[in-house]
């Protein structure tokens, strides 16, 4: 499995007063197992560019490759690229419309033409792995609390057994118990199924708690796609581009200036923890 | 925000024609609409001179007024033919029985031209004037028939509301669509009945929406304490300048000079 963006292009509206131009040649890769982040400012071409990952959107110029096949290419079979790259998006409501839990989850495996006790294992598989109540399955979707309609709303794409799943900002709106939960499941079944993840993601704790790799988006370009620590160095760049890096590399690199011998890739607590601990000598 | 005006077809600008205000521009097109009626041949050129004046002063795009043209290139085709094979008077030529007259040549082409003059001219108004800028303009300009027991204002909160929504619900369609295709809904083959079928699951998700929108909205004016129009003023009342002055001095002299066309010189 791998997916590569090459040259993407993307302007909405073209020809007319209003084109935006919302990605600028833009080059990624996605590979099998990958665990990939994506940050970057609001409006600098996140979303669209992660609906180019399946399909939704065409390119205004570049080449979108699956498998190394141009998705694009006349006769491709988009509606099956579709069950392989699960694409998640930001708002849950834009997809819940059945009359309970366990069918609207099932749509997706329907889709693929699995017959009705199919669907049923799958959805409730998927269900169980967002760690989604038993007790709510057949309550209607529109009467639950916006993190439980966000577990359906990915168990909806879970369960046509993606490749690739790729999460437009899973945790917007959720507690900080509910976005830990969320993101444990991800990992989880990045570890069990190998299946590869892209995050979208505002938060620089969540990615650098998570991903192995991160791509940041400014204005449209990738600016940077590395490691996270690697990209996190370059923390006094990404605060022109409107972000930050997360709160302990600022922490490490003021204790550095200060002469404490700790280190500045430090991205968690518990990371942060340690090497101070051992700066101390304890 | 951008996308708040993609209905109609506002193009924005720095020109005197937008600066204008709305009121003069919608009596403006009323007036030259008039005058296409009252021409009869030679005045056509008149409303020519004025229309290609007052687009060269819009600095809109040329293409930008033919595009109103398409939508209407049917029935133009389909009005010009008719006038034509159906006006009885001197035949000029058979095509198998169809009878082309003079008179009915003529009529074709004044049919054409009132036609194409008048989506260009309406085309000019509302290229130059944001939807919201129209409804307040005709509730200015129907501010009389509050007398009458008309509710003139709530009419036309009504309408900016209409007009401000339906962005937002195509655009909203536009997400509910992507969201559900990504799970492999499918809204394109199949039968009628099929395809019927296979829009509830976007039609489910926006009637909800559509409904929580108007809700909030409802609360939100409710919470600012709106009660209709009853001695309500506006954030950016109309207010005439000297340059609404001179446009409806223009205007004057253009319905003038239309009229004094047709009577004495019959044109
Ligand atoms: N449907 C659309 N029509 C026109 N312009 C759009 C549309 N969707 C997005 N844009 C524009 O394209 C640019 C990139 O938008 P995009 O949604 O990809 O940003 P994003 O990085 O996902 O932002 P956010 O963090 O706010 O979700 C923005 O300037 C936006 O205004
Ligand atoms: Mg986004």
């Amino acid at each position: 499995m791998s997916i590569k963006l090459e040259e993407v292009t993307y302007t909405y509206s073209p020809g007319t007063v209003y084109e935006i131009h919302a990605l600028d040649h833009v080059n990624l890769e996605i590979g099998q197992g990958d665990f990939v982040g994506v940050i970057g400012h609001t409006g600098s071409g996140k979303s669209t560019m992660i609906q180019h990952l399946n399909g939704l959107v065409k390119p205004t110029s570049g080449r979108v490759l699956y498998n190394d096949e141009d998705i694009w290419a006349d006769g491709y079979d988009l509606r099956s690229l579709r069950f392989h790259v699960g694409l998640v998006f930001q708002y849950p409501e834009h997809q819940l419309f059945e009359t309970d839990v366990l069918k609207d989850v099932c749509f997706g495996p329907k889709n693929e033409g699995l017959d009705a006790e199919a669907c049923k294992a799958r959805a409730i598989e998927a269900l169980e792995h967002v760690g989604f109540p038993k007790e709510l399955y057949d309550k209607s979707p529109f009467e639950l609390s916006g993190g439980q309609k966000r577990r359906v709303a990915i168990a909806g794409v879970l369960a046509m057994n993606p490749d690739v799943l790729v999460l437009d900002e899973p945790t917007a709106g959720l507690d900080p118990q509910g976005r830990d939960e969320i993101l444990d499941q991800i990992a989880y079944l990045h570890k069990t199924r190998g299946i590869s993840i892209v995050l979208v993601s505002h938060s620089m704790e969540d990615i650098a708690k998570y991903v192995d790799r991160l791509v940041v988006m400014n204005a449209g370009k990738k600016a940077y796609d590395a490691a996270p620590k690697e990209v996190f160095a370059h923390y006094k760049e990404l605060e022109t581009m409107g972000l930050a890096a997360p709160q302990m590399t600022y922490i490490m690199h003021t204790l550095k200036e200060h002469g404490m011998d700790v280190d500045v890739t430090a991205t968690t607590v518990e990371e942060a923890k340690a090497s101070i601990l051992q700066a101390l000598g304890r | 925000m951008i996308r708040d005006i993609t209905l109609g077809q506002y193009y924005p600008a720095d020109s005197v024609l937008h600066r204008l205000d709305p009121r003069v521009k919608f009596i403006g097109t009323m007036i030259y609409i008039i005058s296409l009626f009252v021409f009869k041949s030679w005045g056509y050129v008149l409303g020519t001179v004025f229309l290609a004046g007052v687009i060269v002063i819009s600095k809109v795009p040329f293409r930008f007024m033919v595009k109103g043209l398409k939508a209407i290139m049917f029935l133009l085709f389909i009005t010009m033919f008719f006038n034509a094979i159906f006006t009885p008077g001197e035949v000029l030529f058979h095509i198998w029985i169809i009878k082309v007259t003079k008179e009915g040549l003529i009529l074709a082409g004044r049919m054409g031209i009132r036609l194409v003059f008048l989506i260009m001219g309406s085309s000019v108004m509302t290229l130059t004037t944001t939807p919201n800028q129209l409804t307040d303009a005709l509730e200015s300009l129907l501010k009389p028939l509050n007398k009458i027991h008309v509710p003139v204002h709530e009419i036309s909160m009504m309408m900016s509301i209409a007009l401000r929504f339906i962005p937002i619900l195509l655009e909203e369609t536009d997400k509910i669509m992507k969201a559900q295709i990504a799970r492999g809904a499918d809204f394109e083959t199949g039968n009628l009945i099929k395809k019927v079928k296979n829009m509830v699951p976007l039609l489910v998700p926006l009637f909800i929406s559509a409904f929580r929108r108007a809700n909030d909205l409802a609360l939100a004016m409710e919470a600012r304490c709106y009660h209709g129009g009853e001695g309500r003023t506006q954030m950016k009342p109309l207010r005439y300048t000297g340059r609404d002055y001179a446009a409806y001095g223009i205007l004057a002299a253009y319905l003038a000079l239309t009229i004094a066309i047709r009577v004495f010189l019959h044109w």
